[in-house]
């Protein structure tokens, strides 16, 4: 327990030292709420439109799912490439030969991931706040269970990215990849309804739109159906994988 | 005693490629045992089963009386360790380093008698990647013994450090047997392991060549003594009578002269008895050097 505290600690103190990547993580979903937010407006559609945004309004709709997007962003590409990166340089090799458990290693990730999507979140709650007319959360509780299950389930997905990834660089490129399609594909850019028929079937696929759903969903009170299922079964294989795949050098 | 560390038959394969097949040793309490061949000789797999971050594939392996195949968890909380390509990262601080090791060995000392102790304290707040790489030795040795072990294994420690460096690391490496902790240590430099080890195992294509004590290599294997002087005197043949004397080579003024045992007191006698005192008489040991390539059959 001491050995996981302190690894987190140090872990969380070592990614502020690296300004690039903090901006990065903390910045990037904000830039991009707000250009989206400057496009969309808030207007929920007019009878004989297309219904997009789930008919809920651009930023009530995308607000909650920007909250899922931050928590992606931290896990999928933070913690593949702070993983690879330490395996790369020998450091979780000097860690395994102190007896450090893949617990504390992984544990310490999801910690760090769980502070930093906190963080994140709140400053892209407080500047939507600030700019934006969206509507507030209706179950407090509801939310915050569900963004504790998607640290979980998008930090397994990162650690299991860090595991087969053999370097910090292909960890790096690979992580952004996955965001980027996850960003256009899972609801978290143009509203899902546009999506051609070809990219509505990725987009089932990916976990983040059934993030975006779960968060949408507790923030609103509607029903996420099977997103909850789908999204912790993605979770749990990941975790397995990630366990399995589990390299120390 | 039983020995600190008893390896026999060890046997190491990676798919169908065997990276050692036969290394038998025992280290004794107290002891520098250098572990000394080329590179990809099988050193490096050899330590890393001892410690348990490898499996060896056959073999008798005691460390600690722990088998490191079973216990593995338990035997890396008594042993220290400095591995090769092994790192920290660039902006962990020296003391955040200290704090988090010492932490995964609370029946250690505190980390701030670690640091004081190997003279890190003036560098508490430098960040990893900013420590020369002695300093960066200084806070391997110091994170190895953080958790007051038995046994530390350094591998590789002195490779791409300046010779200022080097030196201090064996001061260092000295220090930590000084306090009662067995080292074995893998070297590729012949005068890394003259000048620390107690004894040295010699391994050359994935096996125990030879093991002895650095003189006691240079005995077996050095090819006997060489005394040299210079002088203008025709005859020498009285020297051929000498028991210890091999043979005698002349060239112009300059005589070579090998034999075994003690061989320069005899020459010196015969010599003196002959009316002859060379100022530059002089015995020549071969080096660990010469042994190694001797033994280990590359060329000279």
């Amino acid at each position: 327990m001491g050995t996981f505290v302190k690894l987190s600690w140090v872990n969380l103190k070592l990614f502020l030292r690296e300004p690039l990547t903090v901006v990065f993580s903390l910045a990037l979903p904000l830039i991009i709420l707000f250009v989206l937010g400057g496009v969309f407006g808030n207007e929920t559609s007019q009878p004989g439109e297309q219904v997009v945004f789930r008919n809920i309004g651009a930023m009530s709709y995308y607000v909650p799912a920007y909250v899922a997007l931050v928590i992606a962003s931290v896990c999928v590409i933070s913690i593949p490439t702070h993983l690879a990166s330490d395996r790369e340089r020998g450091v979780l090799k000097r860690l395994h030969a102190s007896s450090v458990s893949v617990w504390a290693v992984a544990g310490a990730e999801v910690a760090v991931a769980c502070v930093l999507s906190v963080v994140s979140a709140v400053i892209l709650l407080v500047a939507a706040w600030l700019v934006y007319d969206f509507e507030p959360a209706r179950s407090v509780v509801a939310v915050v269970g569900v963004f504790i299950l998607l640290i979980l389930g998008f930090a397994s997905f990162g650690i299991f990215l860090g595991s087969i990834l053999p370097t910090a660089r292909a960890a790096q490129a690979v992580g952004m990849l996955v965001w980027f399609v996850m960003l256009f594909l899972g609801g978290a850019g143009p509203p899902p309804e546009v999506l051609t028929g070809a990219m509505q079937t990725m987009s089932d696929f990916t976990p983040l739109w059934h993030a975006v759903l779960m968060m949408q969903d507790a923030w609103l009170e509607l029903d996420a159906g099977l997103s909850w299922v789908i999204f912790s079964a993605i979770g749990v294989v990941s975790a397995v994988l990630g366990l399995r795949f589990f390299r120390w050098e | 005693m039983a020995p600190v560390v008893y390896v026999r038959n060890l046997e190491k394969r990676y798919g169908s490629f065997v990276a050692v097949e036969d290394v038998t040793f025992s280290v004794e309490a107290g002891e520098i045992f250098g572990i000394l061949g080329p590179n990809g000789a099988g050193k490096t797999t050899t330590v890393e089963c001892l410690q348990g971050l490898r499996r060896a594939d056959g073999g008798d392996l005691h460390v600690l009386g722990y088998d490191p195949r079973v216990d593995a968890k338990l035997l890396r909380r008594q042993i220290g360790s400095q591995l090769q390509e092994s790192a920290l990262p660039d902006r962990i601080k020296v003391w955040e380093a200290l704090d988090l090791f010492s932490s995964l060995a609370p029946s250690g000392q505190p980390w701030e008698t670690v640091m004081d102790q190997w003279g890190l304290s003036p560098k508490r707040d430098a960040k990893f990647g900013n420590l020369s790489g002695g300093q960066q030795q200084r806070l391997f040795v110091a994170l190895a013994v953080v958790n007051a072990p038995r046994l530390v294994f350094f591998d590789e420690m002195t490779t791409g450090l300046d010779p200022m460096s080097r030196r201090v690391t064996w001061g260092l490496v000295r220090q930590v047997r000084e306090q009662g902790t067995t080292v074995v240590l893998v070297t590729h430099f012949m005068d890394e392991a003259e000048e620390l080890c107690d004894r040295i195992a010699v391994i050359n294509e994935k096996r125990v060549v030879a093991i002895d004590t650095p003189d006691g290599l240079v005995e077996q294997f050095g090819g006997g003594a060489r005394v040299t002087f210079s002088t203008d005197a025709a005859d020498l043949a009285f020297l051929d009578r000498v028991e210890e004397v091999d043979g005698v080579s002349r060239q112009g003024w300059r005589v070579t002269v090998t034999g075994h045992g003690a061989l320069l007191v005899s020459v010196a006698a015969e010599l003196v008895n002959h009316g002859l005192k060379p100022i530059d008489l002089a015995s020549h040991k071969a080096s660990l050097e010469d042994v190694f390539l001797t033994i280990t059959g590359e060329e000279h």
